[in-house]
């Protein structure tokens, strides 16, 4: 049990003010704005959004720059302030299919309407350190082609007309308001998908890259693929109750990765490709290729899998997933714990003196 | 409640579509250079809150609750009685404001704001859009799967 304890106002005021000093730094080099966090910080602004389950570049970037850039300090702070702001409602689900393109990928397919497009990656870079960024280089202009105005379908869409790919359900068959929101409701497991996904999406991205790698090298193995990852822009579109129509609001980056599974088959569900999705704010493919992966080892259950290896295992992949929860309980043990120590100490003191006690009586007697 | 289909026709709501979807520094030129700017009194807002931002699972299932974004909205009445929404992604108020200032205008005058707003807006919005389609068509890869020697 944790007994409160009261006192030192001045320590703790005074550590502000030195953690306000240590935040700034030297004086003589200028002070960063969030502007240029969110311009050239971009993918730490993207993760704060997205672990911190809320999209605004501007608050994310306040939240790294106010937190010297630790960010599990940064996605607690955005937690904590999304709690003072109203909910206006839910969205209409979003459409990946209608994205505004800024990389797509599939290793599965070579040939695929829309093309393969690299976008800004890091993949194919030789990882060597370049100080000419360090002395602010100027940077050349991107190159641009003649751009293909074709809608880009899904892979796993193409896949699907062929009965070889899991089809996508319950487009209209789950009622709007029956969607489950751990923001509203404590978690009650077993969980349907839609709340593992919502789970995952803000998940920790180290933590679920773990759990997602552990699949890879056998526990639970799921022979993945990437079906298809993009990058992009969608539209957020909200019914407005006054207007009587919804209108958009405006566009969000997201990323969306498709893993594509090998399954057998079982005595319902013919052998065919299974499905693992990871959908997260911002330009973030390791971690939805992680909660892809992640996603479809926890449908386990629903696949009729035996469950074997952690990443299976839905109560405690969920229950410790949320970074913010996790650094919440590891941290608090560091609070003044003096009183129940002090009760600890005294039953060990007890149980130690009796311990001895035992033992001198045994040797006398032998 | 199912997701009900959208008309893509409703020239009001493609109006409100190229509002939110403008910088906040276009939209408050525009207004600058609105000659005879109307009265207009505040019915709700503007105020900054939250949207549930919906995903579906595998793209087209499901629908999921995916985080939420920061919304802003505002309603005003123009003095010539009619009544104008703004919403848009966000924490600027003026933005909502002026969103829902030129719905308004929208209503009265369509041509005009049709004319001196939307028209420049959905300029801008497409040029924006066509160049970062060319920067990323110039990354656009064409794997060659290799043949092995010995077989």
């Amino acid at each position: 049990m944790y007994v409160a304890v009261k006192g030192g106002e001045a320590a703790i005021a005074n550590a502000h003010a030195l953690l306000a000093d240590r935040r700034r730094g030297d004086r003589s080099v200028p002070a960063l704005r969030t502007e240029q966090i969110i311009e050239q910080l971009g993918l730490a602004v993207d993760r704060c959004m997205a672990e911190g389950s809320l999209y605004d570049r501007e608050l994310a970037a306040l939240a790294i720059l106010q937190s010297r850039g630790d960010l599990i300090e940064a996605i607690f702070l955005v937690r904590a302030y999304r709690t003072t702001l109203p909910r206006f409602g839910y969205s209409r689900p979003i459409d990946t299919a209608d994205m505004l393109i800024e990389r797509r990928i599939s290793a599965t397919f070579k040939d695929l309407p829309g093309g393969q497009l690299l976008g800004p990656t890091f993949d194919y870079t030789h990882r060597l350190l370049d100080p000419s960024i360090a002395q602010g280089n100027d940077v050349a202009e991107p190159l641009t082609a003649e751009a293909d105005h074709d809608r880009a379908p899904r892979v796993t869409d193409m896949l699907g007309h062929q009965g070889l790919m899991e089809p996508d359900l319950g487009f209209n068959h789950v009622p709007q308001d029956e969607v489950g929101d751990l923001t509203r409701e404590p978690l009650q497991y077993p969980l349907d998908r839609d709340l593992r996904l919502q789970a995952l999406a803000r998940g920790d991205e180290g933590f679920l890259l773990a759990l997602g790698y552990s699949t890879q090298r056998g526990y639970a193995r799921s022979h993945p693929f990437v079906g298809e990852i993009r990058i992009g822009e969608v539209e957020v579109e909200l019914d407005i109750p006054e207007l009587g129509f919804p209108v958009s609001l405006g566009r969000v980056r997201v990323t969306e990765c498709q893993m594509v599974n090998q399954f057998k088959g079982s005595s319902k569900v013919p052998p065919q490709f299974t499905r693992g999705y990871g959908l997260v704010f911002g330009q973030s493919e390791r971690k939805a290729m992680s909660m892809s992966l992640c996603d479809r080892a926890l449908r386990a259950r629903e696949l009729g899998e035996d469950i074997t290896a952690p990443a299976q295992d839905e109560e405690f992949v969920i229950s410790h997933l949320d970074n913010v929860q996790s650094t919440g309980f590891v941290e608090h043990l560091k609070l003044p714990h003096y009183v129940d120590f002090q009760a600890e100490l005294d039953m060990i003191r007890t149980m130690h003196a009796k311990h001895a006690a035992e033992n001198s009586v045994q040797e006398a007697a032998e | 409640m199912t997701v009900q289909p959208v008309s893509d026709t409703d020239p009001r709501r493609l109006a409100l579509n190229a509002l939110a979807a403008a910088d906040a520094e276009a939209l408050a030129a525009a207004w600058s250079n609105w000659a005879d700017k109307p009265d207009f009194k505040p019915v709700r807002g503007p105020e900054t809150g939250l949207v549930m931002v919906r995903g579906r699972a595998g793209g087209g299932g499901a629908p999921f609750n995916l985080g939420e974004a920061s919304v802003s909205r505002a309603t005003v009445r123009l003095d010539s009685g009619e009544i104008g929404h703004g919403y848009c992604l966000g924490r600027d108020l003026d933005k909502a404001r002026l969103i829902a200032v030129f719905d308004a205008l929208f209503q009265r005058d369509p041509a005009t704001v049709e004319a001196q707003i939307l028209t420049p807006l959905r300029a801008g919005a497409t040029a924006a859009d066509l160049k970062r389609k060319q920067e990323t068509a110039a990354t656009k890869v064409n794997f060659f799967t290799m043949v092995r020697g010995d077989n």
